[in-house]
């Protein structure tokens, strides 16, 4: 019976309460790692993201060249974890810079735009630090890259933000220490249905017109500017023919293609 | 002269005296037909319209101006100019922004301080480079620490020209930078050491 009584006084006993014992010190409290909740009934579906630098411009050149030009990115990524990401998604850069203190510098920022296709392809990243907005080009493929960290994988409502430097600054400031966000494999990847306000104008591009197709913004200009510009539209281009573009048979082989070369 | 088009053209070389090109080579096919240049004849034909356009009295124009003036405006504004962005970094008259605490740069005034002159073969200042600005209505040296031109790669590009002022001797007339340098200025460390020394953000 005591025996029974003394293991009941132990169990009340906290953890912290112990460490005290032993230290001398007070300590934090360390709450308890939040549980991974891994739902076995919902279907795994594997999501195929083929990065859009794999796919070949329409071009006329030997599609040997661009098969070459992918054995190379796939040799370079057996030695580099590229991370699926978006734009609109906020990465976390570190490189190689003979110029720093220790070797390595960081940079945080949304990407507000994917570019360049093969070994060229860059992507940019916007951050504001200490009122100053910064923009950062990065070469995917370049060896000075040392790691690249997704911090929160979402979309937006366009492929193209640019107009993040005539928005308020507020949209692109980002914490440089921020915690990455957990993401699930499996997941959907969510659309942040973000509208930026924008500062006045004049802007650095017309982003009300047509052209840009911006949905991300939401104008607070008058109807007379929005008719206004209306004018510059080209409602014909949807329905050109030659500027058509199908990539999902290429996307499907290449995806193969570069999947299978990955594993080996 | 009874067609549109040609009333246009007539119109366009009249308010543009010394586009005589390109009246010539508007709506002009530039290629070869039947293996013959084009050229020839319809500069031929050009000829001819130009002179009648000349020789046309200004009462004719008058009577018919008005009514042409509300179809070219339409044309005109349709017409849309280009223009690039900055396509050069920082040059005479650019206005910048002075990053550091010198009581020079941070007073205000009722002009933006201007570049009047970049120390360089041309006339173009990119990061690292010294020019003289024009700020309170003295002249002062500044040493560029970011522009708006996107640079090479894996290099910062900056939202606003950046300048710390400096002395001639390359001393940094500030105390204090608190907007963000790039690490590129470090590779010629001899002469940024004491601007580099003032700096607390690196990017």
């Amino acid at each position: 019976m005591v025996l029974w009584f003394w293991s009941r006084t132990e169990r009340c006993f906290s953890s912290s309460g112990l460490l005290r014992a032993n230290s001398g010190e007070p300590t934090k409290f360390q709450p308890p790692p939040k549980p991974v909740i891994v739902d076995k009934h919902k279907e795994v579906v594997e999501r195929r993201f083929l990065s859009p630098e794999f796919i070949p411009p329409r071009d006329r050149t030997d599609p040997l060249k661009f098969y070459i030009e992918r054995t190379d990115m796939i040799r370079r990524r057996k030695v580099l974890d590229v991370p699926e990401f978006y734009v609109g998604s906020i990465l976390s850069v570190t490189t190689a810079d003979p110029y720093a203190s220790d070797k390595t510098s960081r940079f945080v920022g949304i990407c507000i735009q994917r570019g360049g296709k093969g070994l060229g392809a860059t992507f940019v990243l916007r951050n504001i630090i200490e009122g100053q907005g910064v923009e950062f080009c990065y070469e995917l493929y370049n060896p000075r890259i040392q790691e690249i960290k997704v911090l929160k994988l979402e979309k937006r409502l366009d492929d193209n933000l640019m107009y993040l430097r005539d928005a308020l600054p507020v949209y692109s400031t980002f914490d440089v220490n921020m915690k990455p966000v957990p993401h699930s494999a499996n997941d959907e990847i969510p659309v942040n249905q973000l509208k930026v306000k924008m500062k006045p104008k004049p802007w650095t591009k017309r982003w009300e017109r047509p052209k840009f197709n911006i949905q991300g913004i939401s104008f607070e200009l008058s109807e007379e500017m929005m008719k206004e510009a209306q004018k510059w539209s080209q409602p014909w281009i949807q329905f050109d023919m030659l500027r058509e573009y199908d990539t999902s048979k290429l996307e499907k082989e290449i995806w193969k293609e570069v999947n299978e070369e990955l594993k080996k | 002269m009874k067609t549109p088009q040609a009333e246009e053209l007539a119109v366009h070389a009249i308010l543009n005296p010394n586009s005589r090109r390109k009246v010539m080579n508007k709506n002009r096919d530039h290629g070869k037909i039947d293996g013959k240049k084009l050229w020839g004849n319809n500069t031929a034909l050009l000829n001819t319209s130009h002179g009648l356009v000349t020789r046309i009295s200004m009462a004719f124009l008058n009577r018919r101006l008005g009514l042409l003036l509300t179809q070219v405006n339409r044309a005109v504004e349709q017409r849309h100019f280009s223009i690039t962005g900055a396509c050069s970094a920082i040059q005479k008259l650019t206005r910048v922004r002075v990053v550091d605490n010198s009581a020079l740069g941070n007073t205000p005034y009722h002009r933006p301080p201007k570049c009047i002159h970049v120390y360089n073969k041309t006339g173009v200042g990119k990061v690292g480079d010294k020019i003289l600005l024009a700020i309170k209505g003295e002249k002062k040296k500044a040493l560029i620490v970011g522009h708006r031109m996107p640079g090479p790669c894996m290099t910062p590009r900056f939202d606003s020209n950046n300048v710390v002022l400096i002395e001639d001797n390359g001393n940094p007339t500030g105390t204090r930078i608190k907007t963000p340098i790039p690490l590129i200025l470090r590779k010629h460390e001899g002469r940024f050491s004491k601007v580099l020394a003032i700096a607390q953000h690196l990017v």
